[in-house]
């Protein structure tokens, strides 16, 4: 196994596993505040759409990376309101917001399909990236990794040290108390959810602009459920969360080299498996009762009532 | 009451649609009259319409059922595939050799291939506790690439070109037409029959009781003695069979052949339709009709205006939308919030 | 108490607050001086709770006014009421299992402190106070006593002017009672006011300097406590005599419910496992189960009712006939029946009618036959069900989330019992319910009794089970005492049964 084929294996993993990262602990963020958003999968697309698009007219990928923010933070925040202000069902608004991005983005994304794009490019780092062998393996990546393996501190910290993330655990496990206790439930679920929109939108965007930098229809192709799934396989725990979606992208990029390496399986049944593996996890981790019992935010996709 | 809700919501729908087609700089009201008029200027217009509300209100009402048990079948597309795939299978091998039993047999294949897909889902719930939400849900990939792989392979028609599609099916075992004239065809009044035996089931028969009951207060089920387990499998196989029905009457109807496109999207859309028909029978063929004609507005306002047909997926969403929003008026709310990962004691 | 000046802390004026359902407080007067203990009294649902969470700042009245050291104030929210110098202890504690004492503390205080540096101040306080915590533990793994000392200490800490206690005794053994006591009478010589909500009359005679009476939203009248005895203060709170039938003996018949050697381990991490259970309930005689909440009277009557069917050692038999392994339904179809502690969601579904509710329990009693459902023998049933036990409602049709909390259980009690069950499981039969109700229900229970049935009542009211049980037990810790005749024992034993292991559970 020479030196270029390792690279293009872990490159490869790192790009899959980024924006799985990205939408995954931003749905945690809402899931800890005990808010269940399924609608990932449309923001996604939005912000697929809104990076490349404005990252086409406007020839800034920036520019591009804040629109898709935005577009997914207005989703996030319809989202938002209907289920915690208006204390609609979570799961239906949720899938709402999945068949309103999907019909969105393919409504206004087709003036924009097969147009091309520059995408992400590496950043060097000086003198790391120069290095004999872990310099392509690890240091040549884009701005978005990096950015993904930050966030990963960032929200472990605010979770475990802040009291911020003190108060999203308390308003997770029961927003009555919370309440009675005097603590803002409303305005801390509405900031999980809109993080949570934020960072499914930066998911999308790199989609868009550096995974396939295109666009296409359906791009997402499920990575937001995927990414749902990984908040469950993590257990709620950020680390975990870091750990899965790398295990998932070694999955997908082994199951496009697979055929490269002469393995004689069809591609099709090949590319079943990262949605495979995803039903693997989740039947691994459910398994026993008491890992959902003692890791899931007891408050989980239950409306709150304040006044009853 | 619980009709005002749906009601509200078209309503909003339409004034947003009328706002819309004014912003993408086309005529309003005559859009409109293009997108939701003209589609049932004629025949086989009606056709159409019947056509493609079949194997929405089928999955309707399948996922209906599972939903007021709290079981949310996401999956519905993949059963379809499925239904689709064991049905066509019969259609394509023994077509010639079953005569009239040929038709019967491929519906039930197409059943028996839908509800087997959720299967899955209901096993990996009842046994592992595993949300049947993502499961379902990835099977829909799964069954879309199974798809992909037969046709791409061994059924793969010879003389297609390379197309990936199968040999069109013997004319015999196609669905019968209702009228010459247009596509309607034996598919819609069986939907019919369905849909008043599962308001049957759910109203009158105890099994149907059980699982509302298992949906609206699972505690209250588990006093009651009534086995979960068993309402999560029954949800989740009339869920599937239906669907599986659905994808079969679509093979052997108006596509006439396998094919890698066999749905735009009908399993998911059935979710909208559950929903705005109040989960009750009656309201989700009223519901499935509606969306039909949204389908049919999409490519009406493709061909006559130039319009993205993706504006269909646009209004399904929004009406969504607008129910959820409207129920907050009329004071319905769907009850029982879904257990999305692991049963909690 | 000495004579000297009252200092007025909190002086309620003419306070009103209406639900939808029901009119909660109707024009309350209510006065506290420094260095009181007040109690606020009253049956359940006579607008105690209600009445504190306005003082707490956790809803507002729709009328009157409050008076806080003189000047009229508005309090709009739990961290104001606590800048005035309120604290609350709440009655269901308001604590997050899955966080630290410290984390929840912090929480609760308004200050911006994190855990580590507030852990100091929390030992300092709770030693001073006779309350030992440790901050750095889990509150899932505490007990209920332990969890209540974190409830005070958090409000200790915040030098409260006036603390609010809302029945604090509910989960308590009669020996951590005594410990509370001496706390609260520790905060009260050092000028702290003391608002003590409760309906124990004992604990009131001995605690309290004043008592104000709440009957129905009102005030019924005001008393001190040291100078009334029991029964004065009963027809306060009542409003007349209760009705006392003592319960005439009968002769137990034939075994009906029987558990031998019974152990099954805990399904939750915070559960409680059940050891070595004998227990034996006959036709003919009412078995009472004592003991506080949380130690394992959850556990035992899901296993008994069939809802919880876990590996387990020992037998289970109903009328003589094992039936460890069958399920709830089952168990029904043999003649079990089961008032459960839940009403709404467990014992009936919110949005069903009394009549499809009344399908819930009735499958064996002609309501379906080959599967498909008689809806007018089941509207029928409920027909009947709605006048034998006077439940308030619109009709047969009513949903039961829209029956009041005295009226579910009226049904649900009368449904059961109307089924004519060989034997009865009733656990928590007047939680929350109205005098009247009570009464009803407890008449009906020892009717049921007297027709032959085996019943037994689970219950934390040690009044209640005296009031109708042949023979007591009591219930700790996973393990049952053995049952012994009422006549032979006194709410102080069965009290010191309860303290034993507790005992136990503080050491492990």
């Amino acid at each position: 196994m020479n030196i270029e084929f390792l690279v293009a294996i872990v490159s490869g993993t790192v790009v899959a596993a980024t924006p799985l990262i990205y939408a995954a602990l931003g749905e945690l963020i809402a899931e800890r505040a005990g808010v269940l958003n399924l609608g990932v999968e449309g923001m996604m697309l939005v912000g697929a759409l809104a990076a490349f698009s404005v990252g086409v007219a406007s020839g800034s990928l920036l520019l591009g990376y804040l629109a898709a923010v935005c577009t997914s933070m207005l989703l996030a925040l319809l989202f938002a309101v209907l289920t915690l202000s208006l204390q609609t069902n979570q799961v239906a608004t949720g899938l709402a917001l999945t068949l309103f991005g999907l019909g969105l983005s393919a409504f206004a994304g087709r003036k924009f399909t097969g147009l091309p794009i520059q995408g992400l490019r590496p950043v060097w780092i000086p003198g790391l990236s120069h290095l004999p062998v872990a310099g392509p393996l690890l240091f040549r990546f884009d701005a978005a990794v990096y950015g993904s393996i930050l966030l990963y501190f960032a929200v472990d910290h605010v979770l475990k040290r802040t009291r911020a993330g003190l108060q999203l655990r308390a308003v997770g496990e029961s927003p009555a108390i919370a309440h009675a206790l005097g603590q803002p439930v409303l305005l801390t679920r509405y900031a999980a959810v809109l993080f949570g929109g934020a960072t499914s939108g930066i998911a999308g965007a790199y989609l868009s602009t550096a995974l396939t930098p295109m666009w296409v229809e359906g791009m997402s192709a499920g990575r937001g459920w995927i990414a749902l799934a990984l908040v469950v396989f993590a257990t709620w725990k950020p680390l975990r969360v870091l750990l899965g979606a790398y295990l998932f992208g070694g999955v997908t990029i082994l199951q496009l080299h697979a055929q490269g390496l002469g393995v004689g399986v069809p591609s099709e049944i090949l590319s079943m498996l990262p949605y495979a593996a995803t039903i693997v996890v989740l039947v691994i981790i459910c398994r026993d009762p008491k890992t959902i019992l003692l890791n899931q935010p007891a408050s989980l996709g239950k409306s709150f009532h304040p006044d009853v | 009451m619980r009709i005002a809700a749906p009601l509200i919501a078209a309503a909003a729908m339409l004034v947003t649609s009328f706002l819309i087609f004014a912003f993408l700089g086309k005529e309003p009201l005559n859009a409109l009259e293009v997108f939701f008029i003209e589609p049932l200027s004629s025949l086989y217009g009606w056709g159409e319409l019947l056509l493609k509300a079949t194997p929405l209100a089928l999955c309707g009402l399948g996922l209906a059922l599972g939903f007021s048990a709290n079981v949310w079948n996401i999956g519905a597309e993949g059963q379809l595939t499925l239904g689709a795939i064991c049905g066509g299978g019969v259609a394509l091998y023994g077509g010639a050799h079953l005569g009239t039993l040929a038709l019967p047999v491929v519906l039930i294949a197409g059943i028996a291939g839908g509800a087997a897909w959720a299967a899955i889902p209901a096993f990996l719930r009842t046994r592992f506790n595993t949300s049947e939400i993502l499961v379902s849900l990835m099977l829909v990939y799964i069954a879309q690439l199974l798809l992909a792989y037969l046709l791409h392979g061994i059924w793969r028609d010879p003389d297609g070109f390379n197309f990936p599609q199968s040999r069109a099916f013997d004319e015999r075992i196609l669905l019968p037409l209702l009228l010459d004239g247009q596509r309607a065809n034996l598919a819609f009044p069986v939907m019919l029959v369905l849909a008043a035996i599962s308001w049957v089931f759910s109203t009158r028969l105890f099994a149907g009781y059980r699982m509302r009951v298992g949906g609206q207060a699972p505690a209250a089920a588990a006093y009651a003695g009534f086995s979960e387990r068993r309402n999560v499998w029954l949800a989740l196989m009339i869920g599937g069979g239906a669907a599986g029905l659905a994808g079969a009457c679509e093979v052997i109807g108006p596509i006439g052949r396998l094919q890698v496109d066999i749905s735009p999207g009908y399993g998911f859309a059935a979710i909208i339709v559950a929903f705005v028909g109040r989960l009750h029978a009656m309201g989700i063929v009223l519901a499935a009709l509606l969306m039909s004609l949204l389908y049919l507005g999409g490519e009406s306002v493709q061909l006559g205006l130039q319009l993205p047909a993706a504006v269909t997926g646009l209004f399904q969403g929004l009406l969504l939308f607008y129910l959820l929003a409207a129920d907050l008026f009329v004071g319905f709310r769907l009850r029982r919030v879904p257990r999305v990962v692991a049963l909690r004691a | 108490m000495t004579d000297r000046p009252a200092v007025a802390r909190l002086i309620l004026r003419g306070i009103t607050k209406r639900y939808p359902t029901i009119l909660a407080n109707d024009g309350v007067d209510l006065a506290v001086t420094a260095g009181e203990i007040h109690a606020l009294m009253g049956e359940n649902g006579a607008g105690k709770s209600t009445l504190m969470k306005i003082v707490y700042g956790v809803t507002r009245p729709d009328a009157g006014s409050i008076e806080w050291e003189g000047s009229k104030v508005t309090i709009h929210s739990p961290a104001q009421a606590r800048r005035l110098g309120i604290g609350m202890v709440f009655q269901h504690f308001a604590l997050f299992e899955t966080l630290t004492v410290a984390e929840n503390i912090v929480l609760a205080l308004d200050e911006r402190l994190t855990p580590a540096a507030l852990a100091p101040r929390i030992r300092t306080v709770a030693e001073r106070y006779g309350l030992p915590i440790d901050p750095q533990r889990l509150v899932h793994s505490m007990s209920v006593g332990e969890r209540q000392r974190v409830e005070i200490v958090r409000c200790l800490l915040q030098s409260p002017k006036l603390l609010i206690m809302d029945e604090p005794t509910s989960v308590l053994t009669p020996q951590a009672v005594r410990q509370l006591f001496d706390t609260l009478r520790r905060l009260a010589a050092e000028g702290t006011s003391i608002l003590y909500i409760s309906h124990k009359l004992e604990e009131i005679r001995s605690l309290c300097d004043n008592a104000t009476v709440l009957r129905a939203g009102r005030v019924s009248g005001t008393a001190r406590p040291r100078e009334q005895d029991n029964a004065g203060l009963a027809r306060l709170m009542v409003g007349n005599d209760l009705e006392d039938r003592p319960l005439q003996p009968r002769e137990a018949g034939e075994v009906r419910l029987e558990l031998k050697d019974f152990s099954m381990a805990a399904r939750d991490p915070f559960g409680t496992a059940l050891r070595h259970i004998n227990l034996e309930v006959r036709s003919g005689e009412i078995v009472g189960i004592a003991g506080v909440s949380g130690n394992g009277q959850k556990e035992l009557l899901a296993a008994l009712s069939g809802e919880s069917i876990a590996s387990h050692a020992g037998s289970i038999s109903l009328c003589g006939r094992r039936i460890d392994a069958f399920g709830a339904a089952q168990r029904r179809a043999l003649g079990l029946g089961f008032v459960p502690e839940e009403r709404l969601g467990r014992g009936a579904v919110p949005g069903m009618s009394l009549a499809e509710n009344t399908l819930l329990t009735g499958s064996h009693a002609g309501m379906v036959r080959h599967g498909v459902v008689q809806r007018s023998v089941a509207r029928a049933s409920a027909r009947a069900t709605i006048t034998a036990f006077k439940v308030k409602c619109g009709s047969e049709q009513s949903a039961a989330e829209r029956l009041s909390g005295g009226n579910l259980q009226k049904f649900i009690m009368g449904r059961e019992i109307r089924l004519a069950p060989q034997v009865l499981l009733a656990a928590q039969p007047t939680w929350g319910v109205d005098v009247g109700a009570a009464q009803l229900i407890h008449r009906a229970l020892i009717d049921l009794r007297d027709s032959g049935s085996a019943v037994l009542v689970v219950s934390e009211e040690l009044d209640e089970l005296f009031t109708i049980c042949d023979r007591i037990a009591v219930l700790t810790a996973g393990r049952l005492s053995a049952a012994r005749p009422r006549s032979q024992l006194t709410v102080e034993a069965v009290g010191l049964l309860m303290a034993g292991a507790a005992q136990e559970c503080a050491n492990a």
